[in-house]
Formats: C-alpha cells, structure tokens, sequence
C-alpha cells in the first residue's frame, strides 16, 4: 500500500486534500455548491482542447478554468448563478464531447478526467499540483477574512470597505484554480465531494469559523487516506469511496448538530 | 466545405429510421424537459434538476451491468435520488444546496463505481460515454413506445401542480389557504422532474441533460411576463434545438468526411444561443421602458 507507485497518489491526494478543505469552508458559506461542481468539470474540456493543439495539458485546464470564472460571473449579472453555472457547465461539455469525438481520444480518458486516476502520476505532475495547492491556502490566507465577512453578511463587507464583485471573482479564481489544475489526477468529480460533505460536517463541531475551516481540512484527510486504502484493497475506484465517505460525514454532521440542537433545548 | 450550410444532403433525413426515433425520444423529451423545467427554474430547483440528471446516470451505469433496458435504469435512480431529497425537507437555502451537492457526490461515485464494473465485469467500454453524454442515433426503436409514455405521465404529472405549484413559490402560505398540501405537491413535482430528466438523460446524457431543463426554461421567463407565455416560449425554443441539433448533427456528416459531430453539442449550443439572445432582448427592453416591471426571473 505504501509502495513506490502508491507514494505519489498518497503525497498528492493530502496536497488536494487540503486545498479541498479550506475552499470547502467558503463554498459551504456562499452556498456556491453549483459553482463547485461546474467550475472543475467545466474545465475537462480545456485537457481536450489542449491535446488537439498539441500543447500541455495543463494550459487547457487552467485556461477553461479562467474561462469559466469569467463567464460566471458574467452571466450571473444578467440572471442568477445558479443559472450561470448550468449554462456554463454544460456548454463547456458539450465543447468537451466536440473536442473529444474529433481528436480520437475517448472511453478511457474521459473516465479518467471525470473520476480521477492516482496510479502513473509523475513527479512533474505532483510538482504541479503541489504549487497550486500552496497558491489556494497562500491566497485562502491573504483574502480570508474579507471573504468570510462578505459570505456571512455582504452589507457588513460592504460598510468595511470590501468590494462584493471583485470578492465574489477573487473566490471564483480560487475555486477555479485549486480545482482544475487537480482533475487529471484526482478527476472532476472527485474534488466536489471532498469541498461539500467534509466542510459541511466541520460546521456542526464547532460555531468559531477558522476552527471550522481547520476540523474541515482534517476530515478531508482523513476522508481522502480513507478512501485510497479501501480503494487499495478492493481494487474499487476512489471516488466511489470519497463521494460516499463524504455523504457519511455530512450525515453524521446533521445527527450531531440535531443532538447539540436538542440538549441545548432540554 | 462549400456545400456546408446548403442543404443539399437532407434527402435521405426523413427516410432514415435513427433519425426518425431520434427525433420522437428527442422531441418528446426537449417538450417535456421545457414544462417541468419552467417550475423547476422559478422554485430556484436548478442545481437539483442538475444532480438528478448526474445521479440518474448511476442508474444508467447499472442497467448495463444488469442488461435491463436502460431508460428503466435512469429512472429508478433519478426517482431514488428526488425521493431523498424531497424526505430529507429541507427548508433553508443554504442547507438544501448543501445536501443537493451531497446526493450529486455521492451519486457520482456510485456512477463511477458502475462504470468501472461495467469495463471490468461486462466489458463495455463505452459505457461511460454512452451514459454521459448520450448517443441519440443509437436508441433502439422498441424504446419509443416506453419514452413515449414516461414523457405523457411527466406531462400529466407536471399539468396536475402546475397552477398549486406556481402559487406555492409565490408564497407558501396562500398555497396552504387555497387548501393545496405544500408537501404533497413538491413530491409531484420531484417525481415529475425525476421522469424528465431520466428521459433527457436517454437522449443527451445525463450530464447534458441539464440544458434541456434549464436552458429553455431560463430563456423563456427572461422575456415573458405571463406564465403561459413563458410555457408556451419554453417549449418552442426546446423543441427547436432539439430537432435543429438532430439536423445539424445530420449535416455534419458531410463536413468532416464521414465522421459525425456529436448530436449534444449542437443542441447545447442552440439552446445557449437561445438564451443569450433572450437576456439581450430583456436587457434592451429594460432599457427602453425602465420602469415596466420585469419577469421573477431577474433579481439575484
């Protein structure tokens, strides 16, 4: 479990872990659980785009992921982001399925892009997603507390001097880089469930937001270690484990703030 | 390439049997798809519709491993996963976009579980694409009569709520005087969405489908400032991309020699023109009359 090939899925699986953990915090406070969901899958199509033209994988993403932020937060003036984000998502796929059906690459790199695929990550790669995790808790630090503010009451950021747009852009970037630049390895899907179910459980151990968002990180560790050594033993794939591990923690987040809830009434 | 926008090459359109059921499912479900999602987008369910449609893909998944047909397969699933949500009543925004995105996550890794199965056990290699982003001319004729049917059932589901369903998002509370149980017809509402989207899911994909939903419905209630009027613009503009889609995607055999573009994505792109053009058509008229009231889809 703990050989040679395994190490790199461990060493970047932790790295995503904790990105995951400390934008989950936020997505939890903003109720952008859409914008989650389509930012990482909407940039799938950029590894499509990138392989016909011939250039890094990466620039694709990270293009699609720039892209995406900034249509969201284009439509989203218009109409509601809920909105946004479905149009969003799903014109980013149907380019992707485009892209896909005319550079010849489909069945198996689609499942990869989309559920994730641990085994074969090189050390470039790990490099990779190692500064970008760095630069989502480095940029989590510098515009967290402004953040917070604007997610839990947008007239007091407001009053404080915050500017609510270029807010709501900064954490769309944010989103969108942490997570995009993971999907090759640890698949679009993959990332969603580690950002809602581990944040979502954290709120109900405590009412202190930093101590929050540190108990959402460690539940993303210990959901995503999970899942690596039950993937390990029953050659079953990640995400299956990390979307139902995830759902296992918002469940049990829900019990434990209805018991807090009911000792507090007695 | 110079015949590429003639339409020269549409004689053996009508005629061809793919295209033929591929315009019936595709209709029935672009038709069905603009009514529930009409509601479906004023009750603000639009993530929901979304993960209903991803998490029916884990059914879809399933019936391969299980060799049922597999229209039943997004179905049952869809119907599962609406059912949760709709127990679970939850009231408050933010939570209930939390469990959405819970039930999405936890229904993908379900899917990606089938899928694996499906490559491991059965061999199906496509399965994931088939799956997610649908293969319209591929649906089996034999499929028609059962698509045919979920399609009227959704429509019967979506026309018995309508009226109940328009006034309870209004407010809850004259739903509840008018003597309409809230609950009761939020779970109408549910299993209406649930047969839509499963038969989306058939046609486009199950990622996908969520334009079918949205898109149409989003459009429409940009411009019109009367609920029949946006029924009546939803459902045009679906069925437009539906069957333009099918026959742009026809066409593009010719472009590419002899090697079709995908059928979701010209539907897509239809339908995103459709809504783009409708926001700058709102836009406009909003600047023309600034002080006429605009449709509730406007405020953030």
């Amino acid at each position: 479990m703990f050989s040679a090939f395994m190490l790199h899925a461990w060493i970047v699986a932790t790295l995503v872990a904790v990105a995951a953990g400390c934008v989950g915090f936020f997505v939890v406070a903003r109720r952008a659980a859409f914008a989650a969901h389509a930012l990482p899958l909407g940039a799938f199509p950029g590894a499509a785009a990138a392989s016909l033209m011939g250039v890094n994988e990466l620039w694709g993403l990270a293009g699609f992921a720039v892209l995406g932020v900034l249509v969201i937060g284009q439509l989203q003036r218009a109409g509601r982001r809920e909105i946004a984000s479905a149009l969003w998502l799903t014109s980013a796929l149907a380019l992707g399925v485009l892209l896909l059906g005319l550079s010849g690459r489909y069945a198996q790199s689609v499942y990869g892009l989309l559920f994730g695929d641990l085994l074969g990550i090189d050390t470039r790669q790990m490099a990779v997603v190692a500064a970008f995790s760095g630069l989502t808790v480095a940029l989590v630090a510098w515009v967290g507390r402004p953040l917070l503010l604007d997610s839990l009451s947008s007239e007091l950021a407001s009053a404080a001097g915050a500017r609510a747009r270029a807010l709501e852009f900064v954490f769309l970037g944010i989103l969108a880089l942490s997570t995009a630049i993971a999907v090759p390895v640890v698949g679009a899907l993959l990332v969603f469930s580690l950002m809602v179910g581990p944040a979502s459980a954290a709120r109900a151990c405590t009412d202190r937001p930093w101590r929050s968002l540190a108990i959402a990180v460690g539940i993303c560790l210990a959901t995503v270690w999970s899942a690596i050594a039950l993937a390990y033993v029953t050659n079953w794939p990640v995400g299956f484990f990390v979307g139902m591990l995830s759902a296992v923690c918002y469940v049990a987040g829900r019990l434990r703030g209805g018991a807090v809830a009911l000792a507090q009434v007695a | 390439m110079a015949g590429m926008f003639a339409w020269g090459h549409m004689g053996g359109f009508w005629s061809n049997q793919p295209v033929r059921v591929a315009l019936v499912v595709g209709g029935g479900a672009a038709l069905v798809c603009a009514v529930v999602g009409l509601s479906t987008v004023m009750r603000r369910q639009a993530f929901a519709g979304h993960a209903l449609a991803d998490v029916s893909g884990a059914g879809g998944s399933a019936s391969f491993l299980l060799g049922i047909n597999p229209l039943f397969g997004f179905l049952g699933m869809a119907a599962a996963a609406a059912g949760v949500m709709e127990w679970a009543q939850v009231r408050e925004a933010r939570e209930r976009d939390l469990l959405t995105g819970v039930v999405l996550g936890a229904g993908l890794g379900l899917a990606a579980l089938l899928l694996y199965l499906d490559m491991t056990v059965r061999n199906v290699s496509g399965a994931a694409i088939t799956v997610l982003f649908g293969s319209m001319f591929t649906i089996p004729p034999s499929i028609v009569p059962v698509a045919l049917t979920v399609a009227a059932a959704a429509l019967g589901a979506s026309a018995l709520v309508f009226r109940p369903l328009l006034v309870s998002t209004l407010s809850v509370d004259l739903a509840r005087a008018q003597g309409a149980s809230v609950r009761t017809i939020a779970l109408i509402h549910a299993l209406a969405l649930a047969l839509a989207v499963s038969l989306a899911a058939m046609t486009v994909g199950a990622i996908l489908s969520t334009a079918l939903l949205i898109g149409p419905a989003a459009a429409a209630l940009q411009v019109a400032r009367r609920p029949a009027t946006a029924l009546a613009l939803a459902v045009l503009i679906g069925l437009a991309a539906a069957w333009g889609g099918i026959a742009l995607a026809y066409q593009s055999y010719y472009w590419t020699a002899g090697h079709g573009w995908p059928v979701s994505f010209f539907i897509v792109m239809l339908i995103v023109c459709a809504y783009l053009v409708a926001s700058a058509a709102a836009r406009r008229r909003a600047g023309s009359s600034a002080t006429a009231p605009r449709s509730g889809c406007q405020e953030h």
